[in-house]
């Protein structure tokens, strides 16, 4: 048996759970406060899960240390290091942060709860299927060494029992052969599924640091989820202006290009990765295109939803547009496909960002059709 | 489960050599029982604070989740767990080298000794193993009575005011209050005698007094108003009562089970507060006797770079904090050099001769005998308030820091003795808590309660003071004030039990 610790150890990361899921509206919207740690984990910090306390405010309070330096050097860091007014000295002073770790399917179930998004259902094509075993189970057969000793000596005390030939003032229990019990296995049998997600970003001129922040926490969020769906995931990046170019994540939120937007040359690459790379038959293929709605022509746009209705629409599992409200976009791109598509389309989902505080409901815009 | 084992063979033979040396310093200790445990053992045992059973509760799991991974990390690492009890257990980390376990034993006689003989732990309950294991029994017996979520929500709400302590307490045993009983009623007899012992006088004296005193209430006839009456439904009960724990279990209006559990998490709470008290002159103490055994005794020829590189270790100054290690061993060591020497007293103060005073040297030898003299009567504030010199501070290089708002940090703000004094000492008053006091439990006249923040200087962290008030109004079930001085100005703030309000 666990130590009853393990216990508390469970209440405490329900808690800590439980902080998560009520305050999952200030994360998503303060986007960078969820930090990925490797591939599977992420550091969540939580400010105030301590037991409140009166306690003394920690600047008037100040206090002592040992060590050399002069009067007015700095406690933390070298004497003389920093300029008056720059130093972040004194931020968390003597506060017991704590920063909890989540892996991937915590934080995706707390987010598929909250915004009751349904699970995606993989597309058909060519799954390969896998049995794990767990161990999960109580049967009445097995070997020696999976022995459930206290099953097994519950079991028997229920017989003595129930014969009637258990004495408390003697309480010996002996199992017979009858009262063995066994862990078993339960199969499980797992899709081997994959998919590849597939971001387009529009880096002209008019998208500023602040879309591109959306754009990056919507897409933190998106990633987990689908991480969360799928066993294997590929994440590939674009950016664009008038030409497109493929990326790793890092240029991808960093590059800023002046002039003008041709988003079919975004959408032309994306259907050349594809084709090179991803059998759409054996790969679930999500295109997602952010912009702030601008288009440089009509002829552009379309020809953009000729390549959406000729390749990607047939061959991914949806075409997801995203457009961030920024005070030079006209947020015509938008309109021209919810003329043709309509906003209930299945296939091509449309979602207006307005702000940080917008994240949540467009995500969920974006994920609640299960596919 | 057993995940501890008592030590056997050579760590055995280690523990008699060690209590050898105990025993020729003059250690005064309760019987030491030493195990071995693994990491995730002593991790479990830190964070329930040394105790194998407690109650459950979600914050044991916190603070074992971060042990495991500072752990884990390579941040810190445990040596050792001793706990105050009669027969004194303490847990070794069975991965400890050869030296590790030798440092670790001799320092644990040393706490030993000290939990043993210090007056501030003279009432903590040594059996203090059995008390936490049947309060774990009993809250988790409320646990399945009541449902575990309500229970545990209950038990933080409770933990919140934990630290609103009375320290004169831990002189309150049954003994005492029961001889202020007697002295009470012995006093009212007296009163109703006109502050006359009984028996001392003589029978003809006593009905003479008596007689008079008939005569004047006879002429008294008008029954008045006494003249502190008002009409509040009860008199202020508790006013500068600071135990609020105890105050709520007799004021307010709660059920058995919630009287109960505040009772056990009190009693809890005490037992902890003299290592609180003490914690500088404790980790001195204990260092100081590792240092000396094992320099003077313990240590194989083979073993001395290691010990420095430990202890060097145990002693590390911060820029942040004072290291409690390295200032309770140095001002140990200090008051023992000052005694063997002399340098003390009316003569050696008044001495004006620098170089007199420098080479000062009266052979007294006293230094050991008043070191143990120290760690007996002393808590952490009278240890320093009387030992304290400022050419130790210098030596010890403490300095005070503060914020510095316009550069937005902390700094080095004085190196002066009477401010590093001050500011040790203020850090030290009431355990490091704020001193919350019951102003006025009928505030208002509406029942409501008045809590008053004795400002010493510094102001309460505002955030963690509403949400304490919260959990008070839980516990209550009135509003609840705290009259407090924010920002240089009185104030009285309310929770009505909505929403937050500024009285004045």
């Amino acid at each position: 048996m666990d130590h009853p610790i393990k216990r508390d150890h469970s209440r405490f990361r329900k808690i800590v759970k439980g902080k998560v899921r009520d305050n999952l509206r200030k994360y998503v919207s303060q986007g960078q406060q969820i930090i990925p740690k490797g591939t599977d984990k992420f550091t969540v910090p939580m400010p105030s899960i301590d037991i409140p306390r009166f306690k003394f405010g920690d600047k008037s309070e100040g206090g002592t240390g040992q060590g050399e330096g002069q009067e007015g050097d700095p406690v933390k860091g070298k004497p003389g290091d920093g300029e008056p007014g720059e130093g972040e000295a004194g931020e968390g002073e003597g506060s017991k942060e704590l920063e909890v770790e989540m892996d991937v399917e915590e934080l995706a179930k707390i987010l598929g709860d909250e915004l009751e998004l349904p699970n995606i259902e993989p597309k058909g094509k060519s799954q390969i299927a896998s049995t794990t075993d767990k161990y999960t189970s109580i049967g009445t057969v097995g070997p020696d060494s999976l022995r459930h000793l206290k099953r097994t000596y519950k079991q028997a005390l229920k017989r003595q029992m129930s014969m009637g030939v258990y004495d408390p003032m003697n309480p010996k229990v002996v199992p017979i052969r009858h009262d063995y019990r066994y862990r078993a296995a339960n199969t499980k049998v797992e899709m081997e599924n994959s998919a590849v997600v597939i971001y387009m970003m529009d880096v002209s001129g008019s998208m500023g640091e602040e879309q591109k922040e959306i754009v990056r926490t919507e897409s933190f969020w998106i990633n987990l989820w689908l991480k969360s769906q799928y066993k294997e995931i590929d994440i590939r990046y674009i950016i664009h202006d008038a030409t497109a170019k493929e990326v790793d994540e890092d240029t991808f939120f960093r590059t800023r290009e002046s002039g003008g937007t041709l988003i079919s040359s975004a959408l032309k690459l994306c259907k050349h990765i594809i084709e090179t790379d991803y059998d759409p038959n054996e790969w679930n293929i999500y295109p997602f295109h952010f912009s702030d709605g601008d288009n440089w022509s009509a002829d552009d746009t379309k020809l953009c939803l000729s390549l959406l209705d000729d390749y990607l629409l047939p061959n991914s599992n949806m075409f997801c547009y995203g457009q961030v409200e920024s005070r030079y976009g006209s947020g015509q791109f938008y309109k021209d496909l919810a003329n043709k598509y309509g906003t209930e389309s299945d296939d091509v989902i449309l979602s207006k960002i307005k702000n940080k505080e917008a994240i949540l409901d467009s995500i969920k815009e974006f994920l609640g059709k299960g596919k | 489960m057993l995940r501890t084992k008592v030590i056997s063979g050579k760590l055995l033979e280690l523990q008699k050599e060690i209590q050898g040396y105990a025993d020729e310093y003059g250690l005064d200790y309760f019987p030491q029982v030493f195990e071995v445990c693994d990491y995730d053992t002593i991790n479990i045992l830190a964070a329930q604070g040394g105790f194998p059973i407690r109650y459950p509760h979600w914050k044991f799991g916190m603070d074992y989740d971060q042990l495991s991974k500072g752990y884990r990390f390579g941040i810190q690492k445990i040596y050792e767990m001793v706990i105050n009890t009669d027969p004194c257990y303490a847990y070794l980390l069975e991965v400890n080298n050869w030296l590790d376990q030798k440092l670790v034993m001799a320092h644990v006689y040393g706490h030993n000794d000290f939990f043993k003989n210090n007056m501030w732990f003279s009432n903590t309950n040594r059996k203090m193993m059995d008390v936490m294991a049947n309060n774990g029994t009993k809250m988790r017996r409320y646990m399945e009575k009541y449902g575990q979520d309500r229970v545990e929500i209950f038990i933080d709400k409770v933990l919140s005011i934990e630290n609103l302590l009375d320290v004169n307490h831990l002189f309150e045993t049954n003994e005492v209050i029961q001889s202020r009983q007697q002295k009470d009623s012995q006093a009212k007899k007296e009163a109703s005698n006109d502050g006359y012992y009984v028996d001392d006088r003589s029978k003809a004296l006593k009905s003479f007094m008596n007689a008079q005193k008939r005569e004047k209430s006879a002429d008294e006839v008008v029954s008045e108003v006494p003249e502190n009456f008002t009409f509040s439904a009860e008199e202020n009960m508790a006013k500068g009562e600071k135990d609020i724990m105890r105050f709520l279990i007799e004021h307010a209006p709660l059920e058995e089970w919630e009287a109960d559990i505040i009772g056990c998490l009190r009693e809890e709470a005490y037992y902890f507060l003299p290592q609180r008290m003490t914690k500088i002159m404790n980790e001195g103490w204990a260092s100081y006797w590792h240092s000396t055994i094992l320099t003077q005794r313990a240590l194989g020829p083979n073993e001395f770079i290691d010990f420095a590189d430990i202890h060097a270790g145990v002693m590390q100054m911060s820029k942040e904090n004072i290291n409690p290690y390295k200032v309770g061993i140095e001002l140990m060591r200090d008051i023992e050099f000052r005694w063997n020497t002399g340098r003390f007293g009316k003569e050696y103060n008044e001495c004006t001769n620098m170089e007199e005073k420098e080479n000062w040297n009266k052979n007294l030898g006293l230094g050991r005998a008043k070191i143990f003299e120290v760690r007996k009567s002393h808590n952490d504030i009278t240890f320093l308030e009387e030992f304290l010199t400022p050419e130790f501070c210098n030596r010890m290089q403490i300095f005070t820091y503060k914020f510095n708002p316009r550069s937005n940090r902390m700094e080095i703000d004085k190196r002066d003795f009477d401010a590093i004094k001050t500011k040790l000492l203020t850090q030290l008053t009431n355990f490091g808590s704020p001193v919350i006091e019951v102003e006025d439990s009928n505030f208002k006249n509406r029942k409501e309660l008045l809590l008053r923040h004795v400002h010493g200087g510094v102001d309460l962290d505002m955030q963690f003071a509403t949400a304490t008030m919260q959990n008070l109004y839980a516990l209550w079930k009135r509003p609840v004030n705290l009259k407090t001085s924010y920002e240089d100005k009185e104030v009285i703030f309310n929770f009505d039990g909505k929403e937050f309000s500024q009285l004045t």
